[in-house]
């Protein structure tokens, strides 16, 4: 199925060294990538490893020093700056830590500002926060500005921002950073939700928990990919598995 | 298992197959089903050492069931076993023993183990958010039982992290 079908997104030998103060932090040193449409793929790995760098290049939101990005087969190599804003409203949605909501406006007007700049009209922007307020369980949000919000709530906004223009790849980066346990079970929820939809997620995150919601899990070290396993969440290959996580002992 | 049944037992006499439903309530599907026979074997050993007392009821169309009640002795172990603070889960395991003893056998690379282990930490990692999305929303006891395993497990794998991390840099 894999080869047969164009990946949503492709990248092959991206590198990218952060230039700051003190030693060159090799963030990316070669990493090659393929996501198929629907699959839903978690990339883990300890903080400064890279994997958010790498979500980065490939949302477009910084450059690599090498290597190529292509989306649905289309190589990203001569995208300027205002091309990658604009398939970042049309074809890639991103979801952040700290949601990135813009603060002086209402919920409704966050959700539907993408769509209206992405040339939909008002009418169906409209429609569609609405359709997305009532899935994510804020109907009656709508007139809240961000700041009177949870944390929980911020993202669930910021994951219908993401959505608002059904882009055909999610990205999000350590989308439940920064809440609670509760929080982050909701996002769980709602990320396995959409991908079982068809919605292709790609999840940058340390949290195993959250890892655990998507059917492959890439572990990242070093700037480099050091395991890409599918979760088939089939039955344990050992004699304990969960029940003997379960157990209570005597 | 003892502590447990008797701990169920505190609330007044039972028999045992009320003992393994009253367990299956509580725990929901978060625990594997207790097996009945292996709840008539402990009971069977409560009551010998003298910490449970069985009477045998008559039933009309079917053999005699045993319902058990606590003594005082039983009681006082219960007792003793709520003062006692629980152990810490242990940290030396099998695959701990195994990482650490793979370079004096030229058997198994590290990392790799790392990374098949890890593997099925995930698995069950998925397995578990399954079990809890499925399991009933008010049953609080068995999603704390779930987290609790999640959180364990979320624990190994950074820890796991921590391994490859340190074993990466020696390479």
């Amino acid at each position: 199925m894999r080869d047969s079908t164009t990946p949503v997104l492709r990248a092959e030998g991206l590198v990218k060294t952060h230039h700051g103060e003190g030693a060159p932090a090799h963030a990316v040193r070669g990493v090659d990538l393929r996501v198929t449409p629907g699959e839903f793929v978690a990339i883990t790995g300890p903080s400064g490893a890279g994997k958010s760098t790498l979500l980065h290049l490939l949302g477009g939101l910084q450059r690599p020093d090498a290597g190529s990005i292509w989306l649905d087969g289309e190589c990203t190599d001569g995208y300027n700056e205002a091309r990658w804003a604009v398939e970042r409203r049309r074809r890639i949605g991103i979801v952040f830590q700290f949601f990135n909501l813009v603060s002086d406006l209402s919920v409704a007007d966050n959700v539907e500002l993408p769509a209206l700049l992405a040339g939909v009209s008002p009418k169906k922007a409209r429609a569609a926060r609405e359709e997305l307020l009532a899935e994510l369980g804020l109907e009656g949000k709508e007139r809240s500005m961000p700041g009177e919000l949870s944390g929980g709530e911020q993202q669930r906004v910021a994951l219908a921002r993401a959505l608002v223009n059904h882009p055909p790849l999610l990205l999000a980066d350590e989308p439940a950073g920064s809440l609670d346990s509760k929080g982050t079970r909701e996002v769980m929820r709602l990320l396995a939700r959409f991908h079982q939809r068809g919605q292709t997620i790609l999840l940058v995150t340390h949290d195993a928990r959250l890892a655990s919601a998507a059917d492959r899990v890439i572990s990242f070290f070093d700037g480099r990919i050091a395991d890409d396993a599918e979760l088939d969440g089939g039955a344990p290959p050992r004699r304990t598995g969960i029940s003997g996580v379960l157990e209570l002992k005597d | 298992m003892r502590l447990p049944l008797l701990a169920l037992l505190a609330r007044g006499p039972a028999h045992g197959y009320e003992l393994k439903q009253d367990l299956e309530q509580l725990l929901g599907s978060a625990y594997p089903q207790p097996n009945v026979g292996q709840i008539y074997v402990t009971l069977g050993r409560l009551e010998k050492t003298g910490l449970i007392e069985g009477e045998d009821v008559a039933q009309s169309s079917r053999p005699n069931k045993k319902v058990y009640h606590l003594t005082d002795a039983g009681r006082e172990a219960l007792r003793a076993w709520y003062e006692e603070t629980a152990d810490e889960p242990r940290v030396r395991d099998e695959f701990f023993m195994k990482l650490a003893l793979a370079p004096q056998t030229g058997l198994a690379d590290q990392i790799a183990l790392i990374n098949t282990q890890r593997r099925q930490y995930l698995n069950t990692m998925r397995q578990l958010s399954k079990l809890a999305a499925a399991e009933d929303r008010d049953n609080r006891i068995s999603h704390l039982l779930i987290e609790g395993a999640m959180l364990h497990l979320q624990a190994d794998l950074d820890w796991l992290e921590r391994c490859q991390e340190e074993l990466e840099e020696l390479e």
